[in-house]
C-alpha cells in the first residue's frame, strides 16, 4: 500500500516536472518569436530597394537608405575575422597540443576572464590604444575592437574541437612515424575542420550585432567609405543613432536596420549549423 | 661492458642514419649487436611503467625478420603495452616510462640521440580498432604515411605504391574502383585492411598489431591471416591476440603473458602443445582468463 501511495505521488511530481520544464521551454521560444515578429512587423514595411542601395538622405528630406552601413558592417566584420581567426586558431592548437603546462592554464584562464569583458570596455580600451594615438576614428580601430571581442572566444572554441578529435587518430598519424605538427596540421585539423568553421562563425555572429564598441572605434560616417583609417558607417551604430533621433523617418529606417541586421546574425548562425552537423554525422563514426 | 656497450650505442645511432660521433666503432659494433639479435626486433630486460604503476617487468623477447610472433595472455597483462614499446609510443602517454633496450635490426631505439619519429617509421602498427582518417579517401590513406614523412614522390609512383600496398592488404580487389570515396564508407573489415595497406606502405621493416582482428567477423578475420601468411616474408610481425586459436594459426612463434611477466616463450607449435609452464597450460587449456 505504501509502495502504491509512493507511485501515485511519483506520477504527480513527474506531471507537474515535465510541465514545469515544458513552460519554461515555451516562455524562452514564445520571447524569441515575439521579438522576430515585432521585428518584422515594423522593419518589413520600411524595407525597400532604396534602403540597400542608397546613402541616407539628410535630415527633413524622405528616402534613402543604408548602403554604406551595410557594406561598413561587412567591412569591419571581415577586418575582424582576418585578425581574430588566425590568432585565435593558433592560439587554441597551442593549447589543444602543448598547452598542458602552466602558460597553457594562463592563457586558458585569460580567455575566460576576456568572454567576460563588457563590449564598452573593449571599445574603450582600443579607443585609447588606437583613435587617440592616430587622432582618427577609423574602420581598422573597428574591426580590431570586434576582433578583441572575438578572439577569446575562438580561441577556446578550437580548443574544445581539437580535443574532440580521438586519440586513435593522433596515434595511427604517429604511429606512420609523422612528427607531431605534421599530425596536428595533417590529421587533427582536417578532422576538425567542421567544428573550427562553426566555432569561427559562432564567434562572428557574437559581435555582429556590437555597437558599444564601435561607437568608440568605427564611429560612424554619412558617406560611402572603404578606407581602414577613415570612420566608417556601420549598420549597428547606423541604427542607434537612427533610433535616438527625433524623426519618425529616422526611426522607420532603424526598424528596417535592426531587421537586416538580424537577418544577417540569422544566416550566419544557419550555415554554422548546417556545416556543424555535417561535420558530426558524415566524418567519424 | 662499458666499452660494448658504447658500441651498441654507436650502432644504434649509424644505423638509424644519424651522423655518430664514434663512426669508427660502428662496423665492429654492428657485428656483435648483430650476433646478439639477427635482424628484426629484440627486446632486453625491458620494463613500462604508468606513472608509479609497473606494467612490464623484465621482458627479454627475440622477434625475428620474416616470421610472425604472436603475443597471448589475459586482459591487463600487458600486451599491448609491450608492443607500444616496439614502436615509441608508449612514451607519448603523460607519465609513461619505459626502461631496458629495444634493438630494431641491431640498433638501440631507446639510445639517446634517437629520433622517436625515425623509429616509428620503421616499425609500422595497426590497432585494435580500425582508424583510417575519416577526412580522407581511399587513396590519400594509404599514401598519408608518405606525404606525412615529407617523401617526394611522383603520380606514377604514389599510384604504384597505392596499388602495391592495397594488393599486400588484399584490398585491392574491392576498393579499385572507387579509390577516391571516402574511407568511412569501406565495412570494419575493410577499414582495417586499409590500415594495414597505410601501415605497410611506407615500407617498415617490423609490421606491429594490436589485436587487429578482435572488432571484426570471422570472414574479415580470416582475410586479416590470410595476408598476414602473404607478407611475412618480408616483414617482422608482431600480433598481439586475445584469440588462441589465431595465434595457433598464423605464428612461428608465441610469447604468453602474465600480469606485466613473459611466462613462457616458443615455438608455437610446442607452447600449445607442451607448455613447459603450469600458467601457461593453465591459460591454453582455458582454466582462467
Amino acid at each position: 500500500m505504501i509502495s502504491l501511495d509512493r507511485l501515485a505521488r511519483r506520477r504527480v511530481w513527474n506531471t507537474v516536472a515535465m510541465a514545469g520544464a515544458g513552460l519554461c521551454a515555451a516562455v524562452a521560444l514564445v520571447s524569441l518569436l515575439a521579438v522576430l515578429v515585432w521585428l518584422g512587423g515594423k522593419g518589413i514595411p520600411a524595407l525597400d530597394l532604396a534602403f540597400f542601395t542608397e546613402l541616407p538622405k539628410p535630415v527633413g528630406e524622405p528616402g534613402g537608405g543604408m548602403a554604406n552601413a551595410i557594406a561598413g558592417t561587412l567591412i569591419v566584420l571581415g577586418i575582424a575575422c582576418a585578425i581574430a581567426v588566425p590568432v585565435g586558431m593558433g592560439a587554441g592548437v597551442y593549447l589543444a597540443e602543448y598547452g598542458r603546462n602552466r602558460l597553457g592554464g594562463v592563457v586558458r584562464f585569460t580567455c575566460d576572464v576576456l568572454t567576460g569583458v563588457p563590449s564598452i570596455a573593449v571599445g574603450i580600451y582600443v579607443y585609447i590604444l588606437m583613435v587617440l594615438t592616430s587622432k582618427q576614428f577609423s574602420a581598422l580601430a573597428g574591426g580590431v575592437s570586434l576582433a578583441v571581442i572575438m578572439l577569446p572566444i575562438v580561441t577556446r572554441s578550437t580548443e574544445e574541437m581539437l580535443r574532440l578529435v580521438p586519440v586513435s587518430l593522433r596515434e595511427a598519424g604517429l604511429a606512420l612515424g609523422a612528427p607531431h605538427w605534421r599530425v596536428v596540421t595533417g590529421v587533427v585539423l582536417h578532422t576538425a575542420r567542421g567544428g573550427l568553421i562553426t566555432g569561427g562563425l559562432v564567434a562572428l555572429a557574437r559581435v555582429a550585432g556590437e555597437t558599444a564598441p564601435l561607437l568608440f572605434t568605427a564611429f560612424n560616417n554619412r558617406y560611402w567609405s572603404a578606407s581602414l583609417d577613415q570612420p566608417i558607417a556601420t549598420l549597428p551604430v547606423q541604427i542607434f543613432t537612427y533610433a535616438i533621433a527625433p524623426f519618425d523617418d529616422w526611426h522607420r529606417q532603424a526598424w528596417a536596420g535592426a531587421l537586416v541586421l538580424v537577418g544577417m546574425v540569422l544566416i550566419i548562425s544557419i550555415i554554422a549549423r548546417l556545416i556543424g552537423r555535417q561535420a558530426g554525422t558524415g566524418a567519424w563514426r | 661492458m662499458s666499452g660494448e656497450t658504447m658500441g651498441q650505442e654507436a650502432a644504434a645511432v649509424a644505423s638509424l642514419g644519424i651522423t655518430a660521433s664514434a663512426t669508427g666503432n660502428a662496423s665492429r659494433a654492428e657485428e656483435t649487436a648483430g650476433e646478439a639479435v639477427a635482424g628484426g626486433i629484440a627486446v632486453e630486460r625491458l620494463a613500462a611503467w604508468f606513472g608509479r604503476n609497473r606494467i612490464l617487468a623484465d621482458i627479454n623477447l627475440n622477434m625475428p625478420p620474416r616470421s610472425i610472433t604472436a603475443i597471448i595472455g589475459p586482459s591487463g597483462c600487458g600486451k599491448s603495452t609491450f608492443i607500444r614499446c616496439l614502436n615509441r609510443l608508449h612514451e607519448l602517454v603523460p607519465g609513461a616510462r619505459v626502461e631496458g633496450r629495444v634493438w630494431l635490426n641491431g640498433a638501440e631505439i631507446y639510445g639517446p640521440r634517437v629520433d622517436p619519429v625515425q623509429v616509428r617509421r620503421r616499425v609500422g602498427m595497426v590497432f585494435q580498432k580500425p582508424n583510417p582518417f575519416p577526412t580522407m579517401s581511399i587513396f590519400d590513406n594509404v599514401v598519408a604515411g608518405m606525404r606525412f614523412g615529407s617523401r617526394r614522390l611522383s603520380r606514377q609512383e604514389t599510384r604504384d605504391v597505392v596499388e602495391r600496398s592495397l594488393r599486400q592488404a588484399a584490398l585491392w580487389d574491392e576498393v579499385k574502383d572507387r579509390l577516391r570515396a571516402p574511407a568511412t564508407s569501406l565495412s570494419g573489415g575493410q577499414q582495417q585492411r586499409l590500415c594495414i595497406a597505410r601501415a605497410l606502405a611506407v615500407e617498415p621493416e617490423v609490421l606491429l598489431l594490436d589485436e587487429p582482428a578482435s572488432a571484426l567477423d570471422p570472414l574479415s578475420t580470416l582475410k586479416i591471416e590470410e595476408l598476414l601468411a602473404q607478407i611475412k616474408m618480408s616483414y617482422a610481425i608482431v600480433i598481439v591476440t586475445h584469440n588462441m586459436q589465431q595465434a595457433a594459426r598464423v605464428s612461428e612463434q608465441t610469447a604468453f603473458f602474465l600480469n606485466g611477466e613473459l611466462v613462457e616463450q616458443g615455438p608455437t607449435q610446442e607452447l600449445f602443445t607442451r607448455p613447459r609452464d603450469r600458467r601457461t597450460e593453465d591459460y591454453i587449456t582455458g582454466r582462467f582468463g
